[in-house]
Order: C-alpha cells, then sequence, then structure tokens
C-alpha cells in the first residue's frame, strides 16, 4: 500500500523531512502505521502527537492506497 | 450566505495594524451592527532560560487548517446570531510585538459579539493545526505549546 506521510513541525525538524511517499506492505491500520513510524524517526511517545488521515482526526480510520497521512505535534495557534 | 464562501486565513508575516483599521472602516457601511468584538494576538517576548523570544515562525498544514477554519466558522454562525466573522492568521516569521492573530466578530448586540469572538480564539487554539518555533536571540528555537 502506497501512503503519502507528511511531518510538520518539531516533527518534520526530528525525521529531518516534510513529506514522503512509503511503499508499506506490512501496514493496514494507523496503528501499526504509527508504530513504525515512531520507531523509525524515533518520535517521543510521551508527547502529545495527532496524526491526521486525509485531513480529519480520526484514530480509528483503516488504511487505503493513496491516503495522505499527517503527523501533528501540539497546535500552536494565536 | 457570505459566510459559505471559504475564506483565506492566512496571510504572509505580521498582520499590519492598517489591516484592522481598514476592517473597521469596511463595516461603517453595514448599519445593522451594533458591536464588533475584536481580539488581537501579539507575540511576547517571553523569557526562557535567560534566553529572549525574538520572533515566532509560523508553519501550518494548510490544507486541513483552512478546512477546520471553516468548520469552526459554520459552528460559530449556527451557534450565535453573528453579522460577520473575520479571521486572519500569519504564516512564518512575526516578531516579538507583532500582531499574529485578528478575530473580528459582529453583530446586533454586544454580548453575542464578544462570546462570538471568545469562541474563535479558543477553538482556533485547539482545533486547528498550526506550529509555532519560537526562535531566540542567540539563534536557538524551541517550539511552542498552547496552554
Amino acid at each position: 500500500m502506497r501512503l503519502k506521510l507528511k511531518y510538520f513541525g518539531k516533527l518534520a525538524e526530528t525525521a529531518g523531512l516534510h513529506e514522503e511517499d512509503k511503499d508499506l506492505e506490512s501496514v493496514q491500520t494507523l496503528a501499526e502505521l504509527k508504530t513504525l513510524i515512531f520507531e523509525e524517526y524515533q518520535f517521543d511517545e510521551s508527547e502529545t502527537i495527532q496524526v491526521a488521515v486525509n485531513q480529519q482526526l480520526d484514530e480509528n480510520k483503516t488504511l487505503k492506497e493513496g491516503d495522505e497521512i499527517a503527523f501533528l505535534p501540539p497546535f500552536a495557534g494565536g | 450566505m457570505s459566510h459559505k464562501k471559504p475564506k483565506k486565513v492566512f496571510i504572509q508575516g505580521a498582520i499590519p495594524p492598517e489591516k484592522i483599521a481598514k476592517s473597521i472602516a469596511n463595516h461603517q457601511s453595514k448599519t445593522n451592527i451594533g458591536a464588533h468584538s475584536i481580539f488581537l494576538g501579539q507575540i511576547r517576548a517571553d523569557e526562557v532560560d535567560g534566553n529572549i523570544v525574538q520572533a515566532i515562525e509560523y508553519s501550518a498544514y494548510e490544507e486541513m487548517a483552512e478546512q477546520v477554519f471553516h468548520e469552526i466558522r459554520e459552528t460559530a454562525f449556527s451557534k450565535f446570531d453573528i453579522t460577520c466573522a473575520h479571521i486572519y492568521h500569519s504564516m512564518g516569521r512575526v516578531n516579538a510585538g507583532e500582531i499574529c492573530l485578528f478575530v473580528f466578530t459582529s453583530s446586533e448586540h454586544r454580548k453575542i459579539a464578544i462570546e462570538a469572538c471568545n469562541f474563535f480564539v479558543e477553538e482556533i487554539k485547539a482545533k486547528v493545526p498550526i506550529f509555532g518555533k519560537e526562535l531566540f536571540e542567540d539563534e536557538s528555537h524551541q517550539w511552542k505549546v498552547n496552554k
């Protein structure tokens, strides 16, 4: 399954990139993807990190080909 | 209905005071309005371990942010009897002392305008994927987190 992954703010800094396309055969769910990415980029699990699927915050969404997954650090608007 | 249209929220750099004055002037023809409420967010020169914040560099997940701004507008218009509402948020660098958020709500009466303005500010801070890098004088930085 090919996914577009996006990283923002502190997470883009930690990962060293803003976005990438990944072909992930072993991943079916968002939880599996999170585990994989958190491990790969050593994101700090104690921090509040939200994950959006196609711009929606819904952790229970199932993943499908071409989805855009965004890893979001705490918001700081205003 | 004018509030149904997606509106451009982000502007590059600080929000100039002239823009705020012009927004007020633009409403003088709308004589059904009896009250405006304005919130202005300003960059604070916080001191962290002896280091002073010089500026905040804003970035956002823009596609999602525009959508969330739109949802907040829709909710605000269904909750409050407001005549109109305008929101502007900075992208990129904004120096300490400059304005980074401008929320402007108008209604027939003050209470609704004030409540709606407060609703917008709280929702924006909690729900919009905007990120802020606090830049210090010694060129180090830290990432801002809304309290």
